[in-house]
């Protein structure tokens, strides 16, 4: 056998802000050997290469933000194992890692997964035209300009306009690449009023809306997008750079190859509210859940899950049974995916794949009402939706599905939401 | 050791360099075991020239990479023989050079009357091909070997000599092998003009002058051009035909077993599903009819259609993430078979309209094509051919154990414990050998298709930056 074997209590795959929380948590109190396997040379996660602001009330930057939560994680105890990739499972709590130490075999009490999310490319869009040199998602752009000063290029389409895609312009603009346009398909930009006005008066640069890709163009590097109008007609913009930004979807390599069930909406791992998915042992958390929440979000979801794996350990844990969260169109997804009464949920996240302008949510099992909220902003579809969780006590453990449903008020499609 | 990207090839007040034995035109599949096959020979001097700055750089780096059996080609034609051949001769070469294949045999799948009706006919051609060990299946077995077939298949010919193997790592192992071997790799050399001068060919080339007794089209998609240049004339003008496809990630591929053939009728030909040595799924091709030979772009319509066909084939794909797409461009003629053809009076051979057959016959070709200059040109005095020294060329197939699953060889360099490329597992040692190796990529593209790195699900999301970095320093690793 030339993989080293080794036992550990729990092993934590991903040292974003999710996983770094989760093993400070269990750390801090006492759990053992807690071991996060980060397969970059550097720990921290996706904050490493935002180098815009809010991560935190004054104004801490993403690096800055993900130095904290590495020296946090560390001064609690835990380990960080740097480029040391998980590959696969030997066994339900057992993974086998590839590093340049060599090849191991971990066995672990508990598996806790915070791979995170990722933005889908140019292919897995399926957008066609030739395959040319500068096409990038917004993460590749932030690390070729924050982590290794690379030159990107000249001039820019960003495809996208939501918060994400406005965090790209400014990686661009700030690597000297003059913008051309935001395009994005949907009938408006993604953002918060405040927001929008800001960046279009900061950054005068246009945004094309109900505007899809239609083609790439160019030989060896980009030289032009072909947008499809909604009107149906199509012009070309010159550019030698094109970032599709957004459409983030989670990385559940791992949990698929785990035998780990996926929750069909959100195409991470399903779990219930206390971050158990349906292998038991094996937790998930963070941005692989729900792609994608922000920093702080994730974090303290991690720090949440730490409970509910030491009550796991400690055999304290609650009943894992409970029905099944789904929601109703428009909504597309929400996470978590399962409803335990004993457990509680500080907040449930969804997403709409249309916009609604005063939101209603409501919350019912077999005809019952457990629940209505009202959202006091316009609901986008690429921006967080989020619904409190203080009405899982209510769920009947062995009923039927928990259903959400939304409707508008003052809007003609209240529908099932109005009863 | 000779590969040359830039400057002159007859630099100005120089002598003018001693005429080439044999000019191969057209580094791809071909060329490439055609440049080999001749390095067999010591005496003669060879140059492999190449418009493009990589080798298999067109339509050798963009097909379905199927090791064919030839149980479905022209009974008798040229074609039938060479992927008969070329099939033993590139199974064996790839076991010795470390190419992945994988044989996991094909099934072709009939979807209504006609297609079953067709497929004894299909049979009995397998068998005038030489082949006869294909055989019918019902739909029963054909479920049972193929769990996740699409509704409605009725039947299905079992043909399971058809393999899987990597199109890049087999052009890649024949330029290295031949440069290794002593011929003159020429990239970036697109040749304009070609004349006579004192019985030698003259090549007028975008870097300047190159001399050769003999010359070899294996120029592809232009090699009606190339033949107008020599002759004066030509005997087919070749077509392109564009091939779009779509790669599946890696989370399809348990869904396949088999390559998924479709059953040509006069209706046409369907498409393809299958898996890669890399562990994806393949699906394709489409069968567009083009002028422009340089159109190898995809279209809305082409993956939408491609799509739809897929979901009929194998419904469970329409869930999995798309990693790739691309097109590439047969080099189709309007005859039916190879335009293999010497002129001895011009020491030329021209070896054209080379299907999508080419990955498999290569070596046959190669073999078939020096029989053919040794019969022509005694004055080369082609003997028994020698072997050439073994290459081992790096593995990229998932059936074989790749660098990050081995101890013992991250035991002796850490850098192949060092994972740069999360999505297809390329290791920081894979990236430097190919940056270091004999043939070089002059590009991202071309590093990717000798180690897949940035070839994944995230397409460069994690890795991309990181990646560019190591082809961005690749001077520090030494010379190249």
């Amino acid at each position: 056998m030339t993989r080293r074997r080794r036992n550990v209590d729990v092993v934590v795959v991903g040292a974003g802000p999710a996983g770094l929380a989760v093993a400070r948590g269990l750390a801090d109190h006492g759990v053992g050997v807690v071991e996060v396997l980060e397969r970059e040379e550097v720990a921290g996660g996706v904050p490493r290469h935002c180098h815009h602001r809010g991560f935190g009330r004054w104004g801490v930057s993403g690096p800055q933000y993900a130095a904290r939560s590495v020296e946090a994680a560390l001064g609690s105890g835990a380990r960080v194992r740097t480029g040391v990739t998980a590959t696969g499972w030997a066994g339900p709590l057992t993974l086998d890692t590839t590093g340049p130490h060599g090849l191991e075999r971990i066995a672990a009490r508990a598996v806790v997964l915070a791979t995170g999310a990722r933005e889908r490319p140019r292919s897995a869009r399926l957008v066609p035209g030739t395959r040319p040199a500068g096409v990038f998602t917004t993460g590749e752009l932030q690390q070729a300009v924050h982590l290794y000063g690379q030159q990107v290029g000249t001039r820019a389409v960003v495809v996208g306009a939501q918060s994400v895609s406005y965090t790209a312009l400014s990686v661009l603009r700030r690597a000297g690449v003059t913008v051309a346009a935001l395009a994005t398909e949907e009938p408006c930009h993604q953002l918060g009023r405040a927001r929008a006005a800001a960046a279009r008066l900061g950054h005068g640069v246009p945004v094309l809306t109900g505007a899809t890709v239609a083609e790439l163009l160019g030989r060896g590097r980009t030289s032009g997008v072909r947008l499809r109008h909604r009107d149906g007609r199509v012009t070309a913009v010159d550019c030698d750079t094109v970032v599709f930004t957004g459409d983030f979807v989670p990385d559940h390599e791992l949990a698929r190859r785990g035998g780990v069930a996926l929750d069909p909406g959100t195409r991470g791992p399903a779990v219930d509210g206390a971050f158990r998915t349906g292998v038991e042992g094996v937790f998930a958390v963070g941005n692989v859940l729900h792609a994608v929440e922000p920093a702080l979000w994730v974090a303290r979801e991690g720090a949440l899950a730490a409970d509910a794996v030491r009550g796991f350990l400690d055999g304290s844990g609650p009943e894992s049974a409970g029905p099944a969260v789904e929601v109703a169109a428009p909504l597309r997804w929400v996470a978590p995916n399962r409803a335990v009464p004993q457990v509680p949920v500080e907040g449930f996240v969804l997403r709409t794949s249309r916009a609604l302008s005063r939101p209603v949510l409501v919350v019912t099992q077999d005809g019952r009402r457990l629940h209505r909220q009202y959202v006091p902003r316009r609901a986008l579809p690429h921006r967080t939706l989020r619904l409190a969780g203080h009405w899982t006590g209510k769920v009947d453990a062995d009923g039927g599905p928990v259903r959400i449903t939304v409707g508008e008020l003052g809007g003609g499609v209240f529908g099932a939401a109005a009863e | 050791m000779t590969v040359t990207t830039k400057g002159s090839l007859s630099p100005k007040g120089q002598m003018p360099p001693r005429p080439y034995d044999v000019a191969v035109v057209g580094a791809g599949v071909v060329g490439t075991a055609i440049a080999r096959e001749l390095a067999r020979h010591p005496s003669l001097r060879i140059a492999l020239v190449e418009a493009s700055g990589d080798v298999g750089d067109g339509t050798s780096k963009a097909n379905t990479a199927i090791l064919h059996t030839g149980f479905d080609a022209v009974p008798g034609s040229l074609e039938s023989r060479l992927v008969r051949e070329g099939q033993r001769l590139l199974a064996a070469y790839a076991a010795e050079s470390g190419i992945p294949v994988e044989p996991v045999g094909a099934l072709l799948v009939a979807w209504d009357e006609t297609q079953l009706t067709a497929l004894p006919e299909l049979l009995e051609k397998a068998g005038r091909n030489g082949y006869d060990v294909a055989r019918i299946i019902g739909a029963d077995e054909a479920r049972a070997r193929e769990p996740h077939l699409g509704p409605g298949a009725l039947g299905a010919l079992d043909v399971p000599g058809e393999s899987i193997i990597c199109p890049w790592t087999t052009t890649l192992a024949y330029a290295t092998q031949a440069v290794r071997s002593g011929v003159d790799l020429h990239l970036n050399t697109c040749v304009q003009k070609v004349s006579s001068e004192n019985g030698d060919h003259l090549l007028t080339t975008s870097r300047g002058a190159l001399r050769a007794r003999f010359l070899v089209n294996a120029a592809g998609l232009n090699a009606d051009v190339l033949d107008r240049l020599v002759l004066g004339r030509g005997d087919f003008t070749v077509t392109p035909r564009r091939g779009q496809l779509i790669v599946f990630d890696k989370l399809a591929r348990d869904l396949v077993r088999h390559i998924l053939l479709p059953v040509p009728t006069a209706l046409g030909k369907g498409v393809l599903v299958a898996p890669t040595v890399y562990g994806n799924v393949l699906l394709g091709p489409t069968a567009e009819d083009l002028d422009d030979k340089a159109a190898t772009g995809t279209t809305a319509a082409g993956l939408d259609g491609l799509l739809t066909k897929g979901r009929r084939i194998l419904p469970a794909l329409a869930d999995e993430e798309v990693t790739a797409v691309y097109a590439g461009l047969r080099a189709a003629t309007e005859h039916d078979d190879y335009r293999i053809s010497c002129h001895e009076e011009r020491r030329y051979v021209t070896v054209g309209g080379i299907r999508s057959t080419g990955l498999t016959a290569s070596m046959a070709i190669a073999a078939h094509v020096a029989g053919l200059i040794a019969e022509a040109d005694p004055g080369l005095a082609l003997k028994e051919p020698a072997d050439l020294t073994p290459v081992r060329m790096p593995n990229l197939g998932e059936a074989f154990p790749r660098p990050y699953q081995r101890a013992d060889l991250i035991a002796t360099d850490p850098a192949y414990g060092s994972i740069v490329c999360h999505c297809e597992r390329v290791t920081r040692g894979e990236i430097r050998d190919a940056l270091i190796s004999t043939i070089p990529p002059a590009s991202l593209e071309g590093l990717r298709r000798r180690t897949r790195a940035r070839g994944g699900r995230c397409q460069g999301f994690y890795c991309g930056a990181a990646v560019r970095a190591l082809h961005e320093q690749r001077a520090e690793w030494g010379p190249q």
